[in-house]
């Protein structure tokens, strides 16, 4: 679908308007100085701030602003079709992300284990061995899309093992999760996945009760909250949601930071010479390249900053902005690996803290490092070939390198 | 140098555990929580980065 250009982002922003999927933040610094929270009504009534102090105290205030639709696109069924909710099979939304308190708590204290720091840490051989093997398809060829045989590859089949699910069907995943996603204005697109998607997991819960295993489909079918099973609409709920948020957003993450390691050679040698600042680096292009925009529901009439919110509006909050905001990082717009003040909200914050930060960071962290340890030398092989995606998820999506 | 973490304020982002862990432990939903009484001399500048890094200001000096 395409839309007008923008042509005044205070009043009228459109964020999959090209300029801003290409290259948002001269318009993010034109609004912290003249508009500090734009306002559009180009898919209905919604809000955009772009200082981090705004977009950090939103996100803490659950009471005002809900998590009840994080979509940044809106979901239109394709024409002539109605949604009946009395049969929709993700009644109860994608908890926790779509969830207030209290099925936010108890549903997010089902899968943080999953992705505790101490958990986390025993994913990394199998990661490390998925980048091995996906390095070890082009390493020798010179060249290779950084993006799609590369960054794409690791987070699916990642999070295909931890669900247990087989990671051959890694290019299905992508699919579905691009669908639901980056084509989220393509409604036939998006019905359709959001069948597939709920079929594959009905499926895959039944063959659990038949069988059950020591990944997490299992152990969610078997937890009991208070005496009762969790039931399978909030599991299908939570399943979905582990895929489609783990998947896009740490591979943009992992290509914006292919990309920037391609166009800025001091930083790239400086990864190699001094591998000890990998922590911070790896934070800091996390900073620089927050992939994630997550929107919040106004519950009711507040007047935010001078902003006449109204029950029922978006606020689209754009960690990114935040996160290049000369109010909270000296220099936001340089980036210096070796940052040591960077109270990043890449992983957003509060309650919502995204529950797979540290799966994420880990994921980044060993692709990268693998990634250097083959290719320590690489640019891009024509900048006019890369394209971004952007919306509720930035990062290159083709990203052609030669080394 | 002795260090706290608030957990009211701590909603388990693991910052600190990234960049001092020798000071800090988390727990298996995020909550942090320190794991000396004292701050090592060699370890203050750790410290220092976590506080500085912590983006729910969940971490404080109390004492320097």
């Amino acid at each position: 679908m395409t839309t007008n250009p923008v042509s005044e982002w205070a009043t009228d922003f459109d964020v999959l308007d090209p300029a801003y999927v290409k290259d948002p933040f001269p318009i993010w610094d034109q609004l912290r100085s003249s508009c500090p929270i734009a306002h559009t009504t180009r898919r209905g009534r919604t809000w955009l701030p772009t200082r981090y102090e705004d977009v950090n105290s939103i996100a803490h205030d659950i009471a005002h602003f809900s998590s009840s639709d994080v979509g940044v696109i809106p979901f239109q069924p394709p024409d002539g079709e109605e949604i009946d909710e009395s049969e929709d099979p993700l009644e109860y939304g994608l908890p926790p992300i779509s969830a207030d308190p209290p099925l936010h708590t108890w549903t997010r204290r089902l899968i943080l284990p999953w992705f505790s720091h101490r958990r986390v840490s025993s994913y990394i051989p199998m990661t490390r061995s998925i980048c091995e093997m996906l390095l070890s398809r082009f390493s020798s060829s010179g060249h290779a899309d950084a993006a799609v045989d590369y960054a794409q590859q690791i987070p699916v089949r990642v999070i295909a093992h931890i669900l247990g699910v087989p990671e051959e069907m890694s290019d299905t995943f992508t699919g579905w999760v691009r669908d639901v996603l980056e084509f989220a204005e393509n409604p036939e697109k998006r019905s359709d996945t959001n069948g597939a998607l709920v079929q594959f997991f009905l499926d895959q819960l039944e063959l659990r009760k038949k069988e059950p295993g020591d990944d997490l489909i299992s152990s969610l079918l078997q937890t009991e909250i208070e005496g009762e099973p969790v039931g399978d609409g909030i599991i299908l709920g939570m399943l979905v949601l582990l895929l489609i948020a783990g998947v896009d957003t740490t591979w943009s993450s992992i290509g914006s930071s292919l990309w920037h390691l391609a166009t800025n050679p001091e930083d790239r040698k400086r990864l190699v010479t001094e591998p000890e600042i990998m922590p911070l680096a790896i934070e800091e292009l996390l900073r620089a390249y927050s992939p994630v925009t997550m929107a919040r529901v106004v519950t009711e009439d507040v007047k935010y900053q001078g902003c006449p919110m109204q029950a029922g509006d978006k606020v689209l909050l754009s960690f990114s902005a935040a996160n290049r905001d000369p109010e909270a990082f000296e220099e936001p717009e340089t980036v210096d690996l070796g940052r040591k003040h960077n109270r990043h909200l890449a992983f957003g914050a509060g309650i919502h803290r995204c529950a797979g930060s540290n799966l994420a960071r880990m994921e980044l962290q060993v692709a990268v490092e693998e990634w250097l340890k083959v290719i320590p030398e690489f640019r891009l092989s024509n900048p006019d070939e890369v394209t971004w995606a952007g919306g509720q998820v930035r990062g290159p999506r083709i990203l052609p390198v030669k080394f | 140098m002795r260090i706290r973490v608030n957990p009211d304020k701590c909603q388990g982002h693991s910052r600190c555990i990234g960049l001092a862990p020798d000071l800090f432990d988390v727990d298996d939903y995020g909550l942090s929580s320190v794991k000396v009484d004292i701050v090592p001399e060699h370890l203050k500048q750790a410290a220092r980065l976590a506080v500085d890094n912590c983006p729910e200001y969940a971490i404080e000096i109390v004492e320097e």
